[in-house]
């Protein structure tokens, strides 16, 4: 996929404050002396200004698909690095910058990483002195690693940011398998019993967040909290970045603010409005939804379906699913590829998905009654929840948001008939 | 006074022979997740614990007398190092590499919520080397091994042990092998 | 389940648990087994998707769930707070 940017590099912010796209302010590929032009050098803070409550003020939620409160992870950390007082030394803590990007729909990180990389190494220098951090790390495909190692040499003050090769897997940017990975080698999700923020890397206190995240606290750091929310809404503050691909002109990644209508986004990324028959949001492990009227809500909008109008948008995917073409047969293929990337350590996840992977392959192919409906319903609940990460959990979703918003196709299919051939199955 | 610590040494071998093969099929059994008709998996696991420790308990019987007795010749050193002995040093070294064996088999076992999986299931492999050996050594070392009861029984064992690491290699040895191949679906029904 | 809510939850580590069904038979009312023999939080059980991980458990079955700990030959098993 190319690494396209839609939104206009803005050229010599005045006040070195970008007005126009935030995180690819300083221009494609933008080495270190772009990147300063554009932003600026890190104020030095007065002694009463602290990172955690900035990002408590901002309202920041994290960019990988969990949404999880940016602020909240900051604090757990820093109260695990001091030593309580009947608790043994916690260790130095540990700052990991994920940009693994397991989703096969998402390239948001991938351009970041190429344009701005040293928005995430100052957010992560921004953090680790807040957090008297010990070990900083960046982690990341193998295509990504000249880039980012070239970008680290440019500066004297991170030349200790380490970088790891992440392995090319959909469960390989889960937080637990990255730690995983820095122990062992080997990116496999763990039984996460307590946070990372209690016990990650070598029981030390560690802090996982997507490159994006930090991109985003870097500048959180330079401007604060309310300039963060001048973009966004209230639930919802701030920008984030969106790979959007399926059918449309050209896939990019947009840089959107927080609430915006997921017909808007579409209608910049140039397609039609009567073109789309669906858009699945979020990813392999999003929900399928119609856009009219839905707005790409905040990680934390409670239960945020579409039922409420708001969809969590998750790795920040926007899919689009042409009008015509079968949501059934499309969803199938996802289901399937995801059984696939099982990490084959849970029972339930190993041997449920491949079951429902076959399940909706059926449904897709119209071979099956409505007893077909029922069983995929039976194996969702199956899966969901047996795991050590959220792999089945995001299958569920997924699943269940396709029998929802094609409930028409499913119809369709079990009469033997599909909206994408025109005719009989 | 010699000869009833001799004999009582004997038979405790003989005993431990018996409750060794009857640990390794039971470990066998429990392994592959089945219930038998009377006892259910807990039974199981629990009666596979018990004769393991009651296999220690005569092999203590098996070896203290020995100690005692001036004849046999044997001290500490012989118990735990093997083929130092006096007395056909081979087979009863067999026997001490099976007791070392055993004694790691066991600690590890009733220490595995410490150790950890991998250093309990590494040891507990050695369970498989440590039978034959065992038997080795009580055919090659026992006085009377070469009559015809003797022989039959260790025919009867070997047998016994033998079927049970065939079945526990074939394709269809866990419970839940067939279910898992993607075969019909099985209600396991209350437990 | 009581009123009052879960006195512990037995956590399944699914990384380790490899269904050997010890666990389904010392808590028949907490644990049935799925189609591939996992232990299966009953159904009554699980009103958070958490919870299918975490299985809640009355006081009465805190004693067999403490015997399914020790027993699981996998070390899957571990009772955390309610
Ligand atoms: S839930 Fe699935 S993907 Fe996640 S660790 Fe377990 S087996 Fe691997
Ligand atoms: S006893 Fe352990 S291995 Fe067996 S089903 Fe229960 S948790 Fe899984």
């Amino acid at each position: 996929m190319s690494a396209a940017i839609a939104t206009e590099p803005l050229a010599g912010a005045p006040s070195g404050r970008p007005a126009g796209s935030r995180l690819f302010a300083a221009g494609a590929a933008a080495g270190h002396a772009a990147h300063l032009a554009a932003y600026g050098p890190v104020p030095r803070h007065g002694r009463d200004w602290s990172l955690a409550q900035e990002l408590e003020a901002s309202g920041l939620t994290g960019r990988g698909g969990a949404g999880f409160s940016a602020w909240r992870k900051f604090a757990a950390v820093d109260r695990a690095r001091r030593p309580a007082r009947y608790a043994g030394r916690a260790g130095r803590s540990v700052l990991i910058a994920n940009g693994a990007e397991g989703e096969p729909l998402s390239f948001k990180d991938a351009t970041l990483l190429h344009n701005a990389p040293h928005l995430v190494i100052d957010g992560l220098l921004a953090a680790a002195e807040a957090l008297g951090a010990g070990s900083l790390f960046i982690y990341a495909g193998a295509a990504r690693l000249p880039a980012l190692a070239a970008a680290l040499a440019e500066r004297s003050d991170a030349r200790h940011i380490a970088l790891l090769e992440a392995p090319d897997a959909f469960v390989a940017g889960q937080s637990s398998a990255v730690v995983s990975f820095l122990e062992t080698g080997r990116a496999l999700p763990r039984d996460v019993a307590g946070r990372l923020a209690d016990g990650g890397f070598q029981g030390r206190p560690t802090l996982v967040h997507n490159v994006e995240t930090w991109a985003h606290i870097a500048l959180v750091a330079r401007y604060g909290a309310g300039w963060f929310r001048a973009e966004g809404t209230a639930e919802d503050p701030g920008t984030r970045l969106v790979s959007v691909t399926g059918d449309v002109p050209s896939e990019v990644v947009l840089e959107v603010p927080g609430g915006s209508r997921l017909d808007g986004v579409l209608a910049s990324a140039g397609v039609a409005g009567d073109a789309v028959s669906a858009v699945l949001v979020g990813g392999y492990h999003g929900r399928w939804v119609r856009p009219s009227g839905v707005v790409l809500g905040g990680g934390g909008v409670p239960g945020g379906g579409p039922e409420s109008g708001s969809v969590r948008p998750g790795a920040g995917v926007v899919h689009v699913l042409a009008r015509g073409r079968c949501g059934l047969a499309a969803t199938a293929r996802m289901v399937e590829y995801l059984a696939g990337q099982s990490a084959r350590q849970c029972g339930p996840c190993m041997f449920g998905l491949p079951a429902l992977a076959g399940a909706m392959e059926r449904l897709a192919a119209g071979r099956g009654g409505p007893e077909l409906v029922r069983e995929v319903g039976r194996l969702s609940g199956l899966v969901a929840g047996r795991g050590a990460c959220h792999h089945p959990d995001g299958t569920v979703q997924l699943v269940g948001s396709a029998l929802e918003t094609f409930a028409d196709d499913v119809r369709w299919h079990l009469a033997g008939q599909c909206q994408e051939t025109g005719g009989a199955l | 006074m010699d000869d009833a610590l001799w004999a009582f040494a004997r038979v405790s071998g003989l005993v431990d022979m018996v409750l060794l093969t009857g640990s390794v099929l039971l470990g066998i059994l429990t392994r592959s997740g089945r219930p038998l008709p009377a006892l259910p998996r807990v039974s199981l696991m629990l009666l596979h614990r018990n004769i393991s420790l009651l296999a220690v308990v005569f092999l203590v019987f098996h070896v203290a007398p020995l100690l005692l007795d001036a004849y046999a010749r044997v001290n500490l050193v012989d118990v735990v190092v093997p083929f130092l002995g006096s007395y056909k040093a081979f087979w009863q070294g067999l026997g001490t590499v099976a007791l070392d064996l055993m004694a790691a088999v066991v600690a590890t076992g009733l220490l595995r919520h410490r150790l950890g999986r991998r250093t309990f299931r590494a040891v507990h492999w050695l369970s498989y080397a440590m039978w034959p050996l065992a038997l080795a050594h009580s055919v090659g070392n026992g006085t009377d091994a070469t009559s015809a009861p003797a022989v039959a029984a260790a025919v009867v064992l070997c047998v016994a042990v033998l079927a049970a690491a065939a079945w526990r290699v074939s394709a269809g040895f866990l419970e839940t092998a067939d279910a898992r191949r993607g075969g019909a679906r099985r209600d396991w029904g209350r437990p | 389940m009581s009123v009052a809510g879960p006195a512990a939850r037995l956590h399944i580590d699914w990384t380790m648990c490899d269904g050997r069904g010890l666990c389904t038979e010392l808590l028949p009312e907490a644990l049935t087994r799925d189609d591939w023999g996992y232990p299966l939080a009953a159904p009554g059980r699980v009103r958070a998707r958490a919870d299918a991980s975490n299985v809640p458990l009355t006081g009465a079955e805190l004693g067999a769930a403490v015997d399914a700990v020790k027993l699981c030959p996998l070390l899957a098993l571990r009772i955390t707070g309610p």
